[in-house]
């Protein structure tokens, strides 16, 4: 449990997925989390397999045109997907319909799975679309194109702070756990661990605090009155509209399958 | 010479304590006059930090009187005045450091300033020349090495064009070119310093008066006994 928490902490300083570099990378920031975001809400409001399973297709090609590793990729959607056989599990037994099996009396229904399954690929298409558009950019670059998009500032920052300190903050958390290591520490199931953990989180949280107000006050010391300047000029191109048009018309096929599957 | 009658940063008779460890700073009189460069050495624990956190007013003396270029700074608009023309630099790069990219980074403080972008930028690529950083504005910043996020931070506080520099510990974690490197960099700046260090050799290159905190007293110390390691 350790070595997935130690990985989790360390891995992540704010760069974008490994991959090698593609079209995508060329559209504008904000072009591609406006049409991530639009895609995720036209997907997941859909009611039916054709424009769902259509989206888990474009958002696939999408991933592929990306130049992700799609291993890696693949392996990070089924981290997921594990939350979602929790549902798969669930949902017939809590939906009521035409009977599947019972199990102890408990009447499993096809609308209950299908309902499942229909939400899985909402979220396998949703999350690969993130991963090909959004995630292939740096967590800087995303917070200069939600500032560009108008987003509360406050957020902005908070999200660029998050990033820089991120990396600082488990530094400490890494150096302060080789400490205990280095004193023969090793994690354990009984209350010794409990407490020494505790002492871990709570150090943490303090050096965290204290650094928090030591920024502050380098901040004060340059003049700093409230306002933080963000210096990034972004530009739509041509090739930002082609794609912005294709995409929207590919929303508009998704949206068009849902009703006339409704009105059959 | 009108320098030598107005000193840049005086202070009388200031006093401070922390809540559980009792008097840090008792009756500290002190001044800073232009071209003079001075060390304070201390054991750890002693203050030193603490000194010059009030010097800027981030921290709120007991008692006492802060001038910083002969105005008498008492609140927090005043101090955010005088901040502007006493760089101080941080014992902890990373705490400086908080802006995505470099240029992003050394901009903040003209910007604060009043100055508009272009003649932010142009200012902060200046400086970054001057400092031999040329190249690094569009590094992110915490993907630096020790030197480099020292130097950097430099860049920050210089370019608000400082009279006074105010340097924590500048020379923590860095190797020796590092700190060769920052040598001769502060060697040629114009500003009135005042310096921590551990370091008796970095200090010794590079200072005119030495002062020694203790018992919460600031002593003069002849430079005989300025040992040199």
């Amino acid at each position: 449990m350790s070595q997935g928490l130690e990985h989790s902490l360390t891995s992540w300083s704010g760069q974008a997925l490994k991959h090698q570099t593609s079209w995508i990378d060329n559209l504008d920031a904000r072009i591609r989390i406006v049409c991530a975001g639009l895609f995720a809400f036209v997907v997941v409001l859909s009611q039916f397999f054709v424009p769902a399973l259509l989206g888990l297709l474009c958002a696939l090609w999408l991933v592929k045109a990306s130049q992700l590793n799609i291993k890696r990729t693949l392996r990070r959607v089924i981290a997921m997907d594990f939350f979602m056989l929790t549902l798969i599990v669930i949902l017939p037994f809590t939906t009521p319909g035409d009977m599947m099996f019972t199990l102890f009396g408990f009447p499993a229904s096809w609308q209950g799975l299908s309902h499942a399954l229909l939400i899985t690929i909402k979220a396998n298409a949703v999350l690969l679309m993130l991963f090909s558009l959004v995630a292939t950019m740096p967590a800087t670059t995303l917070g200069y194109a939600l500032a560009h998009l108008k987003v509360p500032d406050k957020l902005v920052h908070l999200l660029l702070f998050m990033v820089r300190y991120l990396e600082v903050i488990s530094q400490e958390y890494k150096k302060m756990r080789r400490a205990m290591q280095a004193r023969a520490f090793v994690m354990r199931t009984n209350r010794h661990t409990w407490k020494s953990i505790g002492y871990l989180f709570g150090m943490l949280l303090i050096r965290s605090v204290e650094r928090a107000e030591r920024i502050a006050d380098a901040m004060k010391c340059r003049g700093f009155c409230g306002r933080y300047y963000l210096n990034n000029d972004m530009k739509i191109k041509s090739a930002d509209v082609v794609f912005t048009t294709l995409f929207v018309f590919f929303l508009f096929l998704l949206i068009g399958l849902n009703i006339h599957d409704f009105y059959h | 010479m009108t320098s030598i009658t107005n000193p840049l940063i005086q202070i009388k008779a200031l006093d401070y304590a922390y809540p559980r460890r009792g008097k840090v700073l008792s009756h500290i009189d002190f001044a800073l006059y232009e071209g003079e460069r001075v060390a304070i050495n201390g054991d750890n624990g002693v203050g030193k930090t603490t000194l010059l956190h009030l010097m800027v007013g981030l921290k709120k003396a007991k008692k006492g009187d802060i001038f910083g270029f002969g105005e008498l700074c008492k609140t927090e608009k005043q101090f955010n005045q005088m901040r502007a023309q006493a760089g101080l630099l941080f014992q902890d790069p990373d705490d400086q450091l908080f802006c995505p990219t470099v240029l992003e980074d050394v901009m903040f403080g003209p910007l604060n300033l009043g100055f508009s972008k272009a003649q932010a930028i142009e200012k902060s690529l200046a400086i970054l020349e001057k400092l031999g950083m040329k190249g690094f504005e569009t590094r992110i910043t915490h993907q630096l090495s020790g030197g480099e996020k020292r130097m950097i931070t430099l860049a920050c506080v210089l370019v608000m064009e400082p009279k006074v520099l105010l340097l924590d510990e500048p020379t923590n974690a860095l190797d020796e070119k590092a700190k060769l490197r920052l040598l001769n960099v502060l060697k040629t700046l114009p500003q009135a310093m005042i310096l921590i260090s551990h370091d008796k050799l970095f200090s010794s290159q590079l200072m005119t008066r030495q002062l020694t905190l203790a018992d919460a007293q600031l002593t003069e110390q002849t430079p005989t006994n300025i040992a040199v390691a």
